[in-house]
């Protein structure tokens, strides 16, 4: 076969009758290269590059060496940049802390410039903390209390709030959490299946809603009197003691329609919320105690 | 020898290797199947009992139907070219495409509407986002990459592709690991590195399918009939001699038992972080960009009908691209635990990155100096002119995301993403349409696509699409990471997560309409390369410069 090398075509300055361009000689499957030399801009942008990374170097940590590294003049590095940074935010919140942290919820309810200071700091921690469940506005979602409303599950008041926040509701291995536990009547087999139904009704009738035709209404009033009142009370208004809900507004944590009240019921409900005591420190706590009461039903 | 062969004839030594393999990994993989507890890795087993069985028939039947043993290098003194595996890897490319952007549509649709997770483990948003990435960077682009590899390195080299059995081993074999990856995601078996989600068997399945690649592709270069190597090839090599190291380097793993999916990785902490970047970025460096820009040298020089602008660029662009892009990878870990000298590495190689990633741009716009009025007839040259344009913007827009500075407002925010998708729908999507409109022709024998018309309506459905994505995305990108920082002028954070969450919403919209016109685009792309496929066969190969003998010949 023919020795490639000594093909005539190859090696033949070939010019390009477009650009007056000669090519390299070389030809692949019709293809060839023009002898455009580099464009100097591209060559010029390529150097400057070049010659501003190793000024970087200089300044910047940058080139390993056998047990360190370069540390740059500029004597930069990232974590004492965050660390400056972090320090300038803390100083900057240290004075409008100081009167926070001396003062108690009601002081700061009570001082207008405090409690500006709490609601902007209780808004961002409710946000990053509590609006995952709660809603970013506190309106909560079923099983999750609206904290908008003055029906609250364990108290409204500024005390109560900020014990709930500190210690959560039903957390284990925490001595000040908030606890009770519903009954699971249906679960456990302290009711049947008509009993139930009978109950559901009542406790519509009690928050003024419509009752099934067929409902047995007296048989649901006698067993809630037996079985429910201890913790709701007889007229179902609730018990903040032990987070026992108001039944006969129309404020709702799981439900009022049967369905949600015959799995009330039957299984139970017990919502947990974490304690922040340990998590957040007792400015923000504080600061989330008087924003939460401020939401709009605070006692 | 062209002679015809008998019907049956003796199955040659590398027939009876191939067949004795595949047979003898049968009962292994069965009794892995029926031991293992994961009930993921035994359907992946007797996956592989299924494969090992279609190899043993495919090889058997080569004997039966009349196929010659080897076929010959030469016909008539021309090249005789193997264009199977690369019809295959054609054919399997726009497959993927398609499905790949069908999932990248769901799960935009999934981060705009939550419920269409549907609270399914298969369908959550965690197992199909590897699943999209997975399936565009890896089966698509892979089976470009591979199809287009084994197409330019045979005609720059005039030379059959190397080996017998070995290029299908390829084609098929990458297929089915791209099965077994994309399976084993929806199955919840990963290993939690992104861009390199299989688990440890994967891995040594693709390590084995890849150093074949590689010697194919070098067994062709080196009996090559040009005295020169054409640059694509060098791009070629490039990326498949870094994708074999990086592969290998990020996923070293200790697998827990044979009878188990689970793996632990021998890096541990930020080393790990950095050899995953390492990893990660030069996925993109290597398998992204100089795997495609190969794809620039032989289709837009052939398309145009132009020579390539500078060669000179092209061989100071190609080192200065290989040496640089192998450092940037700590750009993707600025302001973590990374130590900083490292990141400061990783920035200003980035920055020295920019005019190497031009050269590729200038060196593929330029050759059409002189052909410029083709843009306005040919889609399929505007389709790579376009995309080459974006390249040079992705390649700016990257450089400039590393500077810490910058990283600062951009990182975890969706104006990475909108990179991203400035690059891969942009780029390598479109370089890799223009290329199989090209292939589609020239392989099956066609005069020309059935529609440039079509091709014309797939251009400028798509690029709306894009546009609509990556404007979307910078908005949001920016929006996010201004609203992350805001601080209220008493010191605290202005908005909570969830907020800047609600914020994204509409752009989620825009972004899910534009990939749904991406992916109306592709199927419109499908519909005309079927029909070009359907059309009536030409008796020459329709290549202007044709010099060799039609494939048909061969048979």
């Amino acid at each position: 076969m023919d020795q490639h090398h000594d093909d005539p075509k190859v090696h033949t300055l070939h010019v390009d009758p477009v650009t007056g361009q000669t090519t390299t000689g070389h030809e692949w499957d019709g293809i060839r290269e023009l002898n455009t030399p580099l464009p100097r801009w591209w060559l010029g942008i390529f150097y400057a590059t070049i010659i501003w990374s190793f000024g970087y170097w200089i300044v910047y940590p940058a080139w390993p060496l056998l047990t360190d590294a370069t540390k740059g003049v500029f004597g930069y590095a990232t974590r004492s940049d965050i660390t400056v940074q972090m320090n300038e935010l803390k100083a900057q919140r240290a004075v409008l802390a100081a009167g926070m942290a001396e003062a108690t919820p009601e002081q700061i309810k009570a001082d207008p410039a405090l409690f500006q200071i709490a609601m902007a700091q209780g808004k961002a921690a409710f946000g990053d903390n509590c609006a995952a469940c709660h809603g970013v506005g506190g309106a909560g979602a079923k099983g999750y209390p609206n904290l908008n409303d003055d029906d609250w599950l364990w108290g409204g008041s500024l005390d109560a709030i900020r014990q709930t926040i500190l210690h959560g509701i039903r957390v284990a291995g925490n001595d000040e959490t908030r606890v009770s536990q519903m009954p699971a009547f249906g679960r456990d087999g302290t009711l049947k299946r008509e009993e139930i139904n009978a109950v559901a009704n009542h406790v519509r009738e009690l928050a003024g809603l419509s009752t099934e035709p067929k409902a047995n209404l007296a048989l649901g009033r006698k067993l809630f009197a037996d079985n429910c009142a201890a913790c709701h009370g007889e007229d179902g208004k609730g018990n903040k003691e032990m987070g026992a809900p108001n039944l006969t507004d129309a404020i709702t944590l799981y439900g009022m329609d049967m369905a949600s009240l015959t799995e009330t019921i039957t299984n139970s409900r017990g919502g947990v919320m974490p304690a922040w005591g340990g998590r957040l420190d007792e400015t923000t706590v504080k600061a989330l105690t008087v924003y939460v009461h401020s939401l709009g039903g605070g006692q | 020898m062209t002679a015809k062969a008998s019907p049956v004839r003796q199955a040659t030594v590398g027939e009876l290797i191939g067949m004795l393999i595949a047979a003898a990994c049968v009962l292994p993989l069965i009794v892995i199947a029926a031991l293992t507890e994961n009930s993921g890795y035994a359907f992946h087993a007797m996956l592989g009992v299924v494969a090992a069985l279609v190899g043993v028939v495919l090889i058997a039947n080569r004997c039966f139907d009349g196929s010659v043993a080897v076929e010959p290098q030469e016909i008539g003194g021309k090249p005789n070219y193997n264009f199977g595996p690369v019809k295959f890897a054609t054919v399997a490319a726009m497959f993927w495409g398609i499905a790949g952007f069908t999932v990248g549509l769901i799960i935009a649709l999934q981060l705009a509407f939550p419920d269409l997770n549907f609270d399914l483990p298969w369908t959550n948003f965690g197992r199909m986002r590897p699943l999209h990435t997975s399936a565009v960077v890896f089966a698509f682009g892979g089976n470009v990459l591979i199809s287009t590899s084994f197409y330019v390195v045979q005609r720059t080299c005039r030379a059959r592709l190397a080996g017998v059995l070995s290029p299908w081993f390829v084609v098929l074999g990458y297929n089915l690991f791209i099965v077994i990856a994309g399976t084993g995601y929806l199955l919840g078996i990963t290993q939690s590195k992104e861009y390199a989600e299989p688990e440890w068997y994967a891995d040594l399945w693709l390590t084995i399918v890849w150093v074949v690649y590689l010697l194919v592709f070098l067994g062709t270069v080196m009996k090559r009939k040009e005295p020169h190597i054409y640059v694509a090839n060098w791009f070629y090599l490039g990326f498949i001699l870094t994708i074999a190291v990086l592969h290998i380097g990020n996923n070293v793993a200790i697998p827990v038992s044979i009878l188990s999916p689970k793996s632990f990785g021998l890096w541990s902490g930020v080393q790990d972080a950095m050899f995953q970047w390492w990893y990660g970025h030069n996925a993109v460096g290597f398998f992204l960009t100089a795997g495609f820009l190969a794809i620039v040298y032989y289709f837009v020089p052939k398309r145009a009908e132009r020579p390539i602008y500078s060669y000179r660029l092209s061989i100071i662009h190609f080192w200065a691209l290989i040496f640089i892009y192998i450092w940037a990878g700590p750009h993707h870990l600025h302001y973590t635990a990374l130590p900083d000298w490292a990141q400061t590495l990783g920035m200003t190689f980035s920055i020295m990155l920019w005019m190497p990633s031009w050269g590729g741009m200038i060196n593929g716009i330029m050759t059409l100096s002189g052909a410029w009025d083709r843009l306005r007839t040919d889609p399929v040259l505007r389709m790579m002119v376009v995309s080459l344009a974006f390249y040079g913007m992705s390649t700016f827009e990257g450089p400039l995301m590393s500077i810490k500075a910058v990283n600062g407002l951009s990182h975890y925010t969706d104006w990475t993403i909108g990179h991203v998708h400035s690059g891969a729908l942009g780029w390598v999507a479109y370089i890799s349409f223009g290329a199989i409109y090209c292939l589609v022709p020239w392989l099956w024998n066609r005069k020309q696509l059935y529609s440039l018309k079509l091709v014309s309506w797939h251009f400028w459905v798509s690029t709306l699409g894009i546009v609509l994505y990556i404007s979307a995305m910078w908005v949001s990108g920016i929006l996010q990471g201004l609203m992350w920082r805001a601080y209220t002028s008493l010191g605290f954070l202005e908005y909570s997560f969830i907020e800047t969450v609600a914020a994204m919403h509409p752009f989620y919209v825009i972004r899910a309409m534009g990939g749904a016109l991406f992916l109306i685009g592709a199927l419109i792309m499908a519909f005309n390369l079927w029909m070009t496929v359907r059309s009536e066969s030409v008796a020459a190969m329709p290549r202007s410069d044709e010099t060799q003998a039609p494939l048909a010949a061969a048979v």
